[in-house]
């Protein structure tokens, strides 16, 4: 299975996540860089986490009008798994591909610290590798987070479970709507969550929860291809 | 004792348009982006909290946005705000929080 890891000026998770697919898949992805107009042949995009242009304007506006986005769009329309974590969940809201907004923390302060997720919907194929309503630790580390939606965009996220995963234990770090810490697409193709799943792989991190976020991707993507 | 050295403002440059060099006129606009109502900022809580610490009395509500000088070239005023305004809807301002207004020079 491969997997396009697309880099911004100023990612700095893109390390964390070249690891955390490596070690997974078991193929090291190819790298795209922001200015690309085209992606190579792969079946899962990876926006990763950082601070894109330093998060001028708003976390993840410049970024999301790179020209590499309109690639990402294309490719996601046809069903190609995209998953944005942290920033890549900032420039997947940003360029239209996920509904919502991510605002300034509630506390106006950056967090940086391990909370309490529960998966809210273990039914996509980012998150089938858990059972649902599981709760996982998982690192954040994030001054953008606070994810905000209109009362109509966020009754039908709720109505359809596109929900995938929530600050559980009174853990919400930024003052998310509904304790949202992660979202689906009306297709159930692109997520975008704030967590760092790939800051979480090895005994060395601590734990291995984020594992099964891959996990569950590359099985769907084995199931598909079969 | 030299007194007080008087602080001069610049004059407003946005009142003043003039030949560009392409399509005819330089127009000098400034666009406000705010919050939409029932948007929570914690920003401007933050602010108003601060400014009562000062002795503000009477503040009910602070509120913070942003200002974009944007100097361009239209042909009309018509034009140039009408490409302010579509700048605002593709990158200034986000229409899921953000409201925004255009005023032209």
């Amino acid at each position: 299975m491969t997997t396009a890891i697309i880099q911004f000026p100023g990612s700095n998770r893109d390390r964390d996540m070249i690891a955390a697919v490596t070690s997974i898949s078991g193929q090291a992805p190819s790298l795209v860089w922001h200015t690309e107009t085209a992606l190579p042949s792969c079946d899962l995009i990876i926006l990763p986490g950082g601070f894109s242009y330093g998060d001028y304007l708003r976390a993840g506006a410049i970024a999301a009008r790179s020209p590499i986005m309109d690639a990402v769009r294309n490719t996601a329309a046809r069903g190609t798994p995209v998953l944005g974590v942290c920033n890549g969940f900032q420039i997947l809201t940003e360029s239209g591909l996920l509904p919502g907004s991510l605002m300034r923390n509630a506390t106006l302060n950056f967090v940086c610290k391990s909370v309490k997720l529960s998966v809210a919907n273990a039914s996509t194929l980012f998150s089938s590798h858990y059972n649902q309503d599981q709760v996982i630790p998982c690192p954040v580390a994030h001054h953008d987070g606070n994810y905000f939606a209109d009362g109509e965009t966020l009754a039908r996220l709720e109505g359809d479970c596109r929900v995938v995963f929530r600050y559980a234990d009174g853990t919400n770090p930024n003052g998310s709507i509904n304790d949202i810490a992660g979202v689906l697409n009306e297709s159930g193709n692109v997520l975008g969550m704030m967590p760092h799943p790939e800051n979480l792989i090895e005994d060395a991190h601590g734990g291995d929860e984020g594992r099964a976020l891959f996990t569950s991707i590359y099985a769907s993507l084995a199931d598909k291809a079969a | 004792m030299g007194g007080m050295t008087e602080f001069v403002l610049p004059p407003k440059t946005f009142s003043t348009a003039f030949m560009g060099p392409n399509k005819g006129m330089i127009f000098n606009a400034r666009i406000v982006v705010t919050l939409k109502n029932g948007v929570l900022d914690p920003q401007g809580k933050a602010i108003e909290g601060s400014l009562d610490a000062l002795g503000f009395d009477g503040i009910s509500s602070v509120r913070q946005g942003k200002v974009f000088e944007v100097e361009l070239d239209a042909s009309s005023k018509a034009a140039a705000e009408k490409q302010c305004t579509a700048m605002s809807e593709k990158l200034l301002a986000n229409g899921v929080i953000e409201d925004f207004a255009v005023e032209i020079g």
